[in-house]
């Protein structure tokens, strides 16, 4: 790692960062006081106001991935990765608000574990609290690891010195403050983010010569990797079939599997975003969560996919923002055909150096690492509850005083992050490793909103059919990416272990119908075994099950402050885009 | 916890965007006859003016925060 660095910072730089930082552990501090009892650490008191709750939300998945990572597939795909938010995110985030928050909020779990132990039984809760507690610390690992590696590329930055700062930080604030620490500063970070990315976008667009002008750069881009013109600059063009979009994905897996498996399971069962909504001060607060949260979602696209799609505009044949990737040998990598293959990667995080000046630059960079930090915090924040809740005093000690469990949260924050900052070189040490743990991960969420949605809309599910749907549901989509592989790949991380039986023309395809698989198994297995088990009775599943439970009356509200006008609003703006972008 | 006892959110966040920008602006100021920097950001003062945008958002979160402190 003794690359040189791409830029340095300025005085004025380090000033911005350094200012952010001392509101960021002002923050926790300022909180230390009123964090009295573990409701208090682990649920902010169900106290907080909805803005609040809605943008930690947003901003808890608005991690290293989203924002990295929707500027390299912007790079890659064009805007056609607003699908991820459109298609994906805004419909589930619907959903989660009207139907699934009033058995969240309303059996007053304290953790998404928690409702399937009341809803099913223990061994569910077990399963689902095990994997959900390594899967936190393995992200927020990674989390830590693209970071050390980010800063030190861009300004040469120690790796070692910026993951254990940024993890001391991210240590001081959620041991103070607890949730309530930790969902401030997400909203702050969201406010950096977006203040931050603004005028990237803005001086990027008057870079090209607006929208015009990077339409005609990316047609012409388009040009020379053989896709139809309007590749890069309409979402939905060429969908009909795999072969003729960016994505090589065809329509309907994108839809059922992005859309509806992936994205209802992500946003309707991980504890991580569901547990901001649970911090909320009441039932309808919790419910208008996601719906606040929706709002901005649907166009954070212009901020974090313009960028990477901005970059690749201005990246000529001859090089430019994004650069190559480089082997091992330090010679920048060719593909079959002997073109130079781009570090997407790299799109946003370059761009961001390329257009601003010192002073803005040290803004953008502070965002990012922000970014970085609340990333690893959510992780954090939610890894403590279900640790303390799901698994420490369920199985470990059962009838300690609040005090107690207090001081357990506390302890679980720094075990986590020292479990965390473990992670994270053990992600730079071995990258194989990382990738077959983010296979596994992929395997048990797969099924997981198929679980959920018979539990909270089936009465007859039992938790024997849950537990064991779930497991078949996990085992389907490891034998679904064993026996298939995406185009010009070899058999091994890709798939294909087992043996192969279908090519995808994809890799997304292939995750897209993993997904498919896994949440079939899952809906199939679970009623067979719930129609052959005994249920519960009614009156033991009273406020956890649709059928169950008095609906919301929102009769004493206006009606443009409803849940459900909210919704519809929301639902009518998204497919509006998606007409724009069409 | 009480939502009284506790730390209204809109403060920490105007007081940081105020000085943000008071610093942004103060050095788009300070730098603005040097185009040579400038031109990166395609000859715009970007200091400058976001600089100004952020004291201005700054500003709203904080009469925010003081108003609903009033309506208590």
């Amino acid at each position: 790692m003794d690359l040189v660095p791409v830029t340095h910072l300025t005085a004025i730089d380090y000033a911005v960062m350094a200012m952010y930082f001392v509101f960021v552990l002002g923050i926790g501090f300022a909180l230390r006081r009123s964090t009295k009892s573990s409701s208090d650490f682990f649920q902010s008191g169900r106290s907080l106001p909805p803005w609040v709750t809605g943008l930690a939300f947003l901003s808890a998945n608005l991690g290293a991935q989203e924002v990295i990572g929707m500027g390299a597939s912007g790079a890659k795909y064009g805007i056609a990765t607003a699908h991820f938010y459109w298609i994906g995110a805004i419909p589930a985030m619907v959903f989660v608000a009207l139907f699934m928050m009033p058995f969240y909020y309303g059996s007053r779990a304290r953790s998404v574990p928690e409702y399937l132990k009341l809803r099913f039984d223990e061994k569910t809760r077990t399963l689902n609290a095990i994997s959900f507690a390594l899967m936190t610390i393995f992200s927020s690992g990674i989390s830590m690891y693209a970071m050390g590696k980010l800063f030190n590329l861009l300004l040469g930055w120690s790796f070692d010195v910026s993951v254990l700062v940024s993890a001391v930080i991210v240590l001081a604030y959620v041991f103070a403050g607890g949730l309530t620490s930790a969902i401030y500063n997400e909203v702050l970070q969201f406010f950096m983010i977006a203040f931050g990315f603004a005028p990237l976008v803005f001086l990027g667009l008057k870079s090209v010569g607006g929208w015009a002008g990077l339409t005609a750069r990316l047609t012409e881009a388009a040009a020379t990797k053989g896709l139809a013109p309007g590749a890069y600059t309409h979402a939905w063009q060429g969908m009909t079939s795999a072969a003729t979009n960016p994505l090589g994905v065809e329509w309907f897996g994108l839809v059922m599997g992005l859309g509806f498996v992936l994205s209802f399971g992500y946003w309707c069962t991980d504890f991580l975003v569901v547990q901001r909504a649970m911090a909320a001060d009441s039932m309808i607060a919790a419910r208008r969560t996601p719906l606040i949260a929706a709002v901005p979602k649907m166009l954070f696209p212009f901020l974090v996919i313009l960028p990477g799609m901005i970059a690749l505009a201005l990246t000529g044949a001859a090089g430019g923002i994004i650069p190559a990737k480089l082997g091992a040998n330090g010679q920048p990598l060719l593909d079959a055909a002997g073109k130079v293959v781009m570090d997407f990667d790299l799109a946003t995080p370059m761009l961001l150096i390329k257009l601003f000046p010192e002073g803005m630059l040290g803004l953008g960079l502070t965002a990012l690492l922000a970014s970085f930090m609340s990333g690893m915090a959510g992780n954090v924040t939610a890894f403590n509850t279900v640790w303390t809740y799901d698994i420490y005093q369920s199985h470990i000690k059962k009838n300690a005083s609040d005090e107690h469990y207090l001081w357990m949260g506390r302890a679980a924050t720094v075990g986590g992050n020292l479990l965390s900052i473990a992670a994270a070189y053990v992600a730079g040490a071995f990258n194989n490793i990382m990738e077959v743990l983010q296979l596994v991960f992929a395997f048990v969420n797969a099924p997981l909103f198929a679980t959920f949605a018979l539990g909270m809309f089936w009465k007859r599910t039992t938790g024997h059919g849950a537990f064991w749907g779930l497991a078949s549901g996990m085992s389907g989509a490891m034998l679904h990416h064993g026996f298939t592989l995406p185009n010009g790949s070899v058999p091994g991380i890709k798939g294909g272990f087992f043996g192969l039986l279908h090519t995808y023309p994809s890799e997304m395809a292939q995750t897209f119908w993993t997904a498919i698989v896994a949440f079939m198994t899952c809906v199939v297995v679970s009623i067979l075994i719930s129609l052959a088990t005994q249920p519960r009775p009614d009156s033991e599943l009273k406020g956890l099950v649709y059928s169950l439970t008095e609906k919301p009356q929102d009769r004493d509200i206006p009606f443009f402050k409803k849940p459900s006008v909210f919704a519809a609003a929301v639902l009518a703006a998204t497919v509006l885009l998606n007409i724009i972008f069409l | 916890m009480s939502a009284e006892g506790s730390l209204d959110l809109r403060l920490p966040i105007g007081g940081l965007f105020t000085v943000l920008g008071v610093m942004l602006a103060g050095y788009g100021l300070a730098t603005g006859s040097n185009t040579e920097m400038y031109a990166k950001s395609a000859g715009i003062n970007i200091n400058l003016i976001w600089g100004v945008v952020m004291i201005v958002t700054g500003a709203i979160f904080l009469m925010l925060a003081k108003r609903g402190a009033a309506a208590k």
